[in-house]
C-alpha cells in the first residue's frame, strides 16, 4: 500500500528541476528563428505626442519592423472589475492601449516597438527612434489629483476621480461616533509598493499563418483567462484560435494576473512577421514602469468607542490611486478587497468606508500580495492600537474585548461582506481568535515586556512591541456571491481538475490553476495519492497551457489549496466511482457491495478477493470487457465553485529597536500563531508564510516607490527601492492553532497572503509603540531611519 | 567587432565568437543554452546570475565574456556530479529552500563561495554571504538552513534528518 | 542591460595599455573588475568607444611592505584579496568597511584602483585612504607621478586623473602602533552605498589630549573629503561629542530620497563619534 503523503512535508517534485538549472521560464526558451522586441517608453509622466518619427529606426542593423501605436488595430486593454459597476455605480474607464496614441499618462507607458533580429539591436534601434512630445503638468498624489486646479489625465474623469463609492450604514456609523466617549482621528500613508517577483515578466508571440492560430508563452498567473481577455476585449479573435501556456513562472505576487500591452504587440508582430516567433523579456527597470504597482492608499480613519475598551464604530475616507489608467481589476481591490473586510476580526457594530478611486500620472496600481486585505488590516490595526493608547488599555486587552467570540460565528460584518443579492451570501463562518494570540504574546514574552524595554533602553535602544490580529477573506470565491454582490467582477470563480489514468495506472491530473512558486505539483499529487492510494510517483501534475488543461480562474487570492484541491478531489471522486462500478463488473459483485480502501476495491468482508486500481485501469484502457452502458477508461473532469470563501486568522507580533542617534529599526523578533486550517504540506505553509512576512516586513520598514512631483519614478530601479535582504531578518518563529475550514473536505484555509496581510501593521506597531516615550502617535511607512529619527526630534527628549 | 572567447565551462571547453559587449551571462545563456543562470535586475543587484568563475562567486552580468577568455567557468548546471546533487542542492531541496526558483541558482552558487571559505559558518556569516541575492519568495528562512545543513554535510559526510519526506521523483 | 556597442582590447603589458590610452584620445576607457564601469554601461550612461582591458596585467596585483615601511597595494588587487592579505588584516578600518563593501560577487571583481578611478561620491574606500593619507601612484605613458589621495578627489565621479593615466598602486603608512581606526557607516539600503560613511584614526595621546586624528568621509558631500574641522578639535582637546559636530563643516551636503540635507548631516556627525569611539577602543 502506498504511503499517505496528506499532511506531511513531503519535498517538492518540482524542485529537482528548479535546483538543477533545468527549470524553463519564459527566457529558456528558444524558437526556430525567433525574433526578439524592445519597447521604447515614455520619458514624460504626462505628454501629448506630436507625432513618431520612426523612418531612422527601420534602417538600423537587424531591424525588421517598428510599430507605433496607430499600427495596432485591437481595441485598448480589458477592465474587469469596475467598483460597485453592476451596482450601476459609473466609473470613468479608461485603460492602456497596446502603444499609446495620442498621450501619454504615466513615465513608462509604451509608445513604439521595434522588432529585430536580436535584442541588442532592437534595443539599439530603440534610441534611434524620436517622439514629439509636448509635456502636460503632471500629479502623483491621489488626494491632490481630486483637488480643483488638478493636473486632469482624462476627458471622461473630472477631477480624475474613477469612482466615488460606499459601503456600511452612513448614518449609523455617523451617530455612533458622535455618541462615543472617543474619537482618535488618524490620517494614514499605505505606501506605494513595486511588488518584485525576482523573474520579470515577458512573452513569446507565435502565430501560425497556416492555422490563423495565436499563441503565446507568458510568464502569468493566469493563462485561460488571458486567453479570455485577448480574444474577448483586445484582438477580436475567436478564443479557439488563442493558446497560451505559462510555462515556469519566477514568482508574481498578484502582477502576473493580469492583460498587459506587451501581449497583444508580440502577436501582432509575429503575423506581421508572416509567422515568425517575436520575444519580449521585460528589464528590471522596465519592470518598474511597465507591471502593476501596488497598494497606494490616503486613508483618514476616525476609530471610536467606550472609555471601557469597546470599539463602536471605524469611519474611514480613503483615496486610492489607480495609475494613470487602469489595470485589470485595479478598481476591485480598493473596494471589495479592502473596505468590505475593514473591521477584521472584531465585532464592531459600525461600519462606513468611503472609497476615492483617482487617475494620477503614475504607474497602475493593482493586486500585489493580499491585494487590499493588507491595506485593511493595516487601518485596522493601527485604529487599535490608536485607540487604545488614547484610552490608556493594553493594546492586547482592547483588541481580546472586541474578537468576534467563538460562538459568534457564522458572523456577518457590517461593511456588507456578505452583501448580495438571490440568496448568495459570503459570511465568516469559522473562527477563534483568542487562543492564537495569546500563543504570540506568550512566545514574544510580552508580559515581560516592560523589563525588556528596560533593559535596551540601558543599552542606547528603544524597544517596540507590536502586534497584528488579522483575519483574511481567501479562497476566493462563489460565483453566485461574485455575480450578485453588485461589485461588478467580470468573471466566475470556479477551478477545474481533469485526471486521467492510464493502462498502466499512472495518472495524469491537469488543473485549471497555475503555480508561480507554491508547489502545485507536489501538492496535487499528494492530495490525488491520498485519495487514489497511490504513490505520488505515480501521479503527475500538468497546468499552464490552455491547450490540453481545463478552463481555470488561475491562482490569486489564496484560492488554490481551497478552490482548485477541491476540484480535484470531486475529480478523483468521479474516478473511483467509476472504477468501484467496474470492480463490481469484475469481481461479480454489486456497485454498493464493493469497498475501496486505498487502492484495493474489494467485495464487503472479503478483502482477499480484490481488484487493484492498477488493474481496474488496465481492463477499463483495453475494455475487451467492458459492461454494457459503461465508456472505457478512467478519464474524469470535475469543477467545483465554492459555496464561501475560507477565513484563516491570527496574530503576528513583532520586536523592534530603535537606534536613538540614528533612528535606524532593527527588527529582533518575529512571532507568527497563523490559523490556516488543515495543511496539505506543512513545510510548503510555513515557506509561504515566511515569505510573506517579509515582504509585510518590507514595506514597515524598507520599500516604497517614490515619485517625484513631476511624476518622475525616483525608486526606478534596484538601486533605489530596497528589497528585503537576509541580513536585515531575525529568524521567523512560526506557530499555529488549527481550525479547520467547514467550507471544504479538506479544511484547508490557502496561506499565499497571510503572512503579507498580517506583518506590515506588527512591525509597524512595534516601531510606533517604541516610540512612544517620545510623544509620538503615529509615523507612516517605511519607517526608514530618517523618518524615525526626525520624529524622535520632533517631540526633543524622551518623556520615560 | 567580433572577439573570440575560449574557456571551460562545467569542464568542457568552448569557443564562442562574440560582440565585446556580449556578457558573460548572455554567452552562457544565449551561445550555450545553459539557461539556468538568470537574469533578475538590470543594475547588477540580485544576484540571480551568479556563476563561479576560477572559483569565485561573480555576477555573470556584471562581466564581459569577453573578460572570461581563458576561464574556468562553474554553472548551477555543473554542480552536481555523477555521484549525485551538490550537498547544497540536495539541502535547497531537502529544507524548501526555494519556491518560484529563479533566485535559486544564484543563490547555490553563492553559497557555495561561502562553504568554500568557512566550513562551519554561523547564521549571521550564511545572511552575510547571500547578500547579494535577492529571494523574493522565501523570507531566506529555509535557504539559511539550507546553507547551514549543506555545510554539516560537507564537512561531515552526514546529512541531519529534516522531517520531509521522499514524494514523487 | 546590454552596453552599447564598443571596441575591445586586452592590455598585454602596462605600457602597451598606457599607449593605447593615449592614441585613443579620450574615447577609450579602462576596464579591470568591471564592477563601477559595466553597470553604468549596461544603463548606457557610459558609453566608451573602446575598453582596454587592463585585468589582466600581474605587475598591478598583489600587496607588499615597500623598503620604508609603507605597504603598496596594486592597483588590480581585489577588496577579496586585500580582506585575505596578511598585511592589511593589521588595518582596523579595512577590517571594518572591506566586508561590507557591496557583497561578496563585487568584492571577488572589484578592485581598489577601479574604485578610486570610478570617484563615486559614496563608495566607502576613498574615504578609508583619505583617513590613510595613501598616496596614489598614476602612470601615462607620459610620465609617473604620485598623487596625495588628499588631493585626487574633485567632485562627484571627477578626479584629477587624466584620461590617459592608469592608477597602478596606492600607497598606505606602515602600521603603527600608537593609533587606532576605524570605519563605520549607515548603508542606503538598496544599493548599500554609504549615506554616511567614516574612517577614522586617532591616536599618539600624549597624556593630555589626542595628537594624531584623520577623518575621512564619504556620502555626504559630493566628494570623499577629510574633516578638517573634526581633526583639529580632536587634537585641540574637545570632546569627541563636540569633535563629530564638525563633521560637514564647510561641505555642501547632499540630499536624495534616503536621506535629505538635514538627516545626512545629523547621521555624518554621527557616523563620526562612533568611529572616533571605536578607532580609540582598538588602542586598547
Amino acid at each position: 500500500m502506498a504511503i499517505d503523503m496528506l499532511g506531511k512535508r513531503v519535498k517538492r517534485v518540482e524542485d529537482q528541476r528548479l535546483i538543477s538549472g533545468a527549470g524553463r521560464y519564459v527566457d529558456d526558451i528558444k524558437l526556430q528563428s525567433m525574433a526578439h522586441c524592445a519597447i521604447l517608453r515614455s520619458p514624460y509622466a504626462h505628454a501629448l505626442i506630436r507625432g513618431i518619427d520612426t523612418s531612422k529606426a527601420r534602417l538600423m542593423p537587424g531591424v525588421l519592423d517598428v510599430m507605433i501605436g496607430a499600427d495596432i488595430p485591437y481595441n485598448p486593454l480589458p477592465m474587469a472589475w469596475p467598483a460597485g459597476g453592476s451596482a450601476g455605480l459609473r466609473n470613468n474607464v479608461n485603460t492602456p492601449r497596446a502603444l499609446a496614441t495620442d498621450s501619454v499618462k504615466w513615465t513608462g507607458e509604451g509608445v513604439a516597438a521595434v522588432i529585430a533580429e536580436t535584442p541588442e539591436q532592437a534595443l539599439d534601434a530603440l534610441e534611434a527612434i524620436v517622439v514629439g512630445y509636448d509635456p502636460l503638468p503632471a500629479v502623483v498624489d491621489a488626494e491632490k489629483a481630486t483637488l480643483a486646479g488638478a493636473p486632469q489625465l482624462h476627458e471622461n474623469a473630472p477631477n480624475n476621480i474613477v469612482f466615488e463609492w460606499a459601503v456600511g450604514d452612513k448614518a449609523g456609523t455617523a451617530a455612533a461616533v458622535d455618541a462615543a466617549d472617543v474619537v482618535v482621528r488618524q490620517r494614514l500613508v499605505n505606501q506605494r509598493l513595486i511588488p518584485n517577483p525576482m523573474e520579470t515578466r515577458g512573452d513569446i508571440g507565435l502565430y501560425n499563418p497556416g492555422t490563423d492560430e495565436y499563441t503565446i508563452w507568458m510568464s502569468s498567473q493566469t493563462p485561460h483567462i488571458q486567453r479570455l481577455l485577448l480574444a474577448a476585449f483586445v484582438m477580436g479573435v475567436p478564443e479557439h484560435k488563442i493558446r497560451c501556456i505559462s510555462p515556469d513562472v519566477g514568482g508574481a505576487f498578484g502582477t502576473k494576473i493580469f492583460t498587459y500591452a506587451d501581449y497583444p504587440i508580440v502577436l501582432l508582430a509575429s503575423k506581421r512577421l508572416g509567422g515568425r516567433p517575436v520575444k519580449w523579456i521585460e528589464g528590471r527597470r522596465e519592470n518598474y514602469q511597465a507591471t502593476i504597482h501596488g497598494r497606494d492608499h490616503i486613508t483618514y480613519l476616525e476609530v471610536a468607542g467606550k472609555r471601557d475598551g469597546e470599539v463602536t464604530a471605524i469611519r474611514v475616507k480613503t483615496f486610492a490611486n489607480l495609475g494613470g489608467r487602469l489595470s485589470t481589476i485595479g478598481p476591485g481591490i480598493p473596494t471589495t478587497l479592502y473596505a468590505r473586510v475593514l473591521s477584521g476580526c472584531y465585532r464592531i457594530p459600525h461600519v462606513y468606508a468611503e472609497v476615492v478611486g483617482v487617475y494620477t500620472n503614475t504607474v497602475f496600481v493593482d493586486a500585489y500580495r493580499g491585494a487590499g486585505r493588507p491595506e485593511a488590516t493595516y487601518v485596522i490595526e493601527r485604529a487599535m492600537d490608536l485607540f487604545a493608547n488614547e484610552i490608556g488599555m493594553d493594546r492586547a486587552e482592547v483588541r481580546r474585548r472586541n474578537f468576534i467570540a467563538p460562538e459568534g460565528f457564522p458572523y456577518e460584518n457590517p461593511s456588507g461582506l456578505g452583501t448580495a443579492s438571490g440568496g448568495a451570501k459570503i459570511y465568516i463562518d469559522s473562527g477563534n481568535y483568542e487562543p492564537a494570540m495569546d500563543k504570540a504574546l506568550e512566545m514574544a514574552g510580552y508580559a515581560g515586556i516592560e523589563k525588556a524595554k528596560a533593559a535596551a533602553r540601558a543599552r542606547g535602544k528603544y524597544l517596540g512591541i507590536g502586534q497584528s490580529s488579522y483575519l483574511e477573506v481567501c479562497g476566493v470565491a462563489p460565483s453566485k456571491w461574485i455575480g450578485a454582490v453588485g461589485e461588478g467582477w467580470g468573471a466566475a470563480m470556479w477551478e477545474s481538475a481533469n485526471i486521467k489514468v492510464h493502462l498502466t495506472g499512472k495518472v495524469v491530473i491537469t488543473m485549471g490553476t497555475q503555480p508561480q512558486g507554491q508547489g502545485h505539483e507536489t501538492t496535487y499529487a499528494q492530495i490525488i495519492g491520498h485519495e487514489l492510494g497511490i504513490p505520488m510517483e505515480d501521479i503527475v501534475v500538468q497546468h499552464s497551457d490552455t491547450q490540453g488543461t481545463p478552463f481555470g480562474y488561475g491562482s490569486y487570492g489564496s484560492r488554490t489549496s481551497s478552490v482548485g484541491s477541491t476540484a480535484a478531489i470531486k475529480a478523483a471522486a468521479k474516478i473511483r466511482e467509476k472504477a468501484r462500478r467496474y470492480a463490481a463488473h469484475m469481481l461479480e459483485a454489486s456497485v454498493e457491495d464493493i469497498e475501496v480502501e486505498g487502492a484495493n476495491y474489494f467485495v464487503k468482508g472479503s478483502p482477499e478477493v480484490k481488484k487493484t486500481f492498477q488493474e481496474i485501469a488496465f481492463a477499463l484502457d483495453l475494455a475487451f470487457d467492458a459492461p454494457e452502458g459503461m465508456e472505457p477508461y478512467l478519464d474524469e473532469t470535475a469543477y467545483y465553485d465554492t459555496p464561501n470563501c475560507t477565513w484563516p486568522f491570527g496574530t503576528h507580533v513583532a520586536l523592534v529597536e530603535v537606534d536613538e542617534a540614528t533612528g535606524q529599526v532593527e527588527l529582533v523578533r518575529y512571532v507568527a500563531v497563523d490559523d490556516v486550517g488543515n495543511k496539505i504540506n506543512p513545510m510548503i505553509v510555513d515557506g509561504q508564510l515566511h515569505g510573506g512576512i517579509v515582504q509585510g516586513v518590507g514595506q514597515a520598514l524598507w520599500e516604497g516607490a517614490v515619485y517625484s512631483d513631476d511624476g518622475q519614478l525616483l525608486s526606478g530601479s534596484m538601486l533605489d527601492y530596497a528589497i528585503p535582504r537576509a541580513s536585515w531578518l531575525p529568524t521567523l518563529e512560526l506557530d499555529e492553532t488549527v481550525t479547520p475550514s467547514p467550507v471544504n473536505p479538506l479544511g484547508v484555509k490557502g496561506v499565499g497572503e497571510a503572512g503579507a496581510i498580517a506583518s506590515t501593521a506588527a512591525v509597524a506597531n512595534a516601531v510606533n509603540d517604541a516610540l512612544k516615550p517620545f510623544g509620538v502617535k503615529h509615523l507612516d511607512m517605511p519607517l526608514t531611519p530618517q523618518v524615525v529619527w526626525k520624529a524622535m526630534q520632533s517631540t526633543k527628549g524622551a518623556q520615560a | 567587432m567580433v572577439a573570440h572567447v575560449s574557456l571551460t565551462v562545467n569542464g568542457k571547453p568552448r569557443e564562442v565568437d562574440v560582440e565585446p559587449r556580449r556578457l558573460l551571462v548572455q554567452l552562457l545563456r544565449e551561445d550555450l543554452d545553459l539557461t539556468g543562470t538568470h537574469v533578475g535586475c538590470d543594475t547588477s543587484q540580485c544576484g540571480a546570475c551568479t556563476v563561479h568563475v576560477d572559483g569565485k562567486a561573480v555576477k555573470s552580468c556584471t562581466m564581459l565574456a569577453v573578460q572570461a577568455d581563458g576561464t574556468t567557468v562553474t554553472t548551477i548546471e555543473g554542480m552536481a556530479t555523477a555521484e549525485g546533487l551538490h550537498p547544497l542542492q540536495a539541502a535547497f531541496w531537502e529544507h524548501h529552500g526555494l519556491q518560484c526558483g529563479f533566485c535559486t541558482p544564484g543563490m547555490i552558487m553563492a553559497a557555495a563561495d561561502l562553504l568554500a571559505r568557512t566550513t562551519e559558518p554561523t547564521d549571521a556569516e550564511i545572511r552575510h554571504a547571500i547578500e547579494g541575492n535577492f529571494c523574493r519568495c522565501t523570507g531566506y528562512q529555509n535557504i539559511v538552513t539550507a546553507i547551514r545543513a549543506a555545510a554539516v554535510v560537507m564537512r561531515t559526510g552526514v546529512a541531519a534528518p529534516s522531517g520531509a519526506v521522499q514524494g514523487g521523483m | 542591460m546590454i552596453p552599447a556597442a564598443f571596441d575591445y582590447v586586452r592590455a598585454t603589458s602596462l605600457d602597451d595599455a598606457l599607449k593605447r590610452l593615449a592614441t585613443a584620445g579620450g574615447g577609450a576607457k579602462a576596464i579591470a573588475g568591471g564592477q563601477s564601469l559595466l553597470p553604468l554601461m549596461k544603463l548606457r550612461l557610459a558609453r566608451p568607444e573602446t575598453l582596454v582591458d587592463i585585468g589582466r596585467l600581474a605587475e598591478l596585483k598583489g600587496v607588499h611592505r615597500l623598503p620604508d615601511g609603507r605597504v603598496a597595494v596594486g592597483a588590480l588587487t581585489t577588496y577579496d584579496e586585500m580582506l585575505r592579505d596578511p598585511i592589511l588584516r593589521h588595518y582596523g578600518l579595512l577590517a571594518d568597511a572591506i566586508p561590507n563593501i557591496g557583497d561578496v560577487q563585487v568584492r571577488n571583481r572589484g578592485t581598489i584602483g577601479g574604485s578610486i578611478a570610478h570617484a563615486d561620491p559614496a563608495s566607502d574606500m576613498p574615504a578609508i585612504l583619505l583617513a590613510l593619507d595613501a598616496e596614489v601612484v598614476a602612470r601615462s605613458s607620459r610620465a609617473e607621478r604620485v598623487i596625495p589621495i588628499t588631493s585626487f578627489f574633485e567632485g562627484a565621479f571627477a578626479s584629477v586623473l587624466h584620461d590617459d593615466e592608469l592608477i597602478t598602486e596606492v600607497r598606505l603608512p606602515g602600521g603603527r602602533d600608537d593609533v587606532g581606526s576605524a570605519y563605520r557607516a549607515i548603508e542606503q539600503p538598496a544599493s548599500g552605498y554609504s549615506i554616511a560613511g567614516v574612517a577614522a584614526v586617532v591616536g599618539a595621546h600624549d597624556g593630555t589630549g589626542w595628537r594624531y586624528c584623520a577623518v575621512g568621509v564619504t556620502g555626504v558631500g559630493d566628494h570623499p573629503y577629510r574633516a578638517a574641522a573634526v581633526e583639529k578639535a580632536v587634537i585641540g582637546g574637545e570632546s569627541l561629542a563636540q569633535a563629530a559636530a564638525h563633521a560637514t563643516d564647510g561641505v555642501t551636503v547632499a540630499s536624495d530620497i534616503h536621506a535629505d540635507r538635514e538627516y545626512r548631516t545629523h547621521v555624518a556627525s554621527v557616523q563620526v563619534l562612533r568611529a572616533l569611539e571605536a578607532a580609540i577602543a582598538r588602542l586598547g
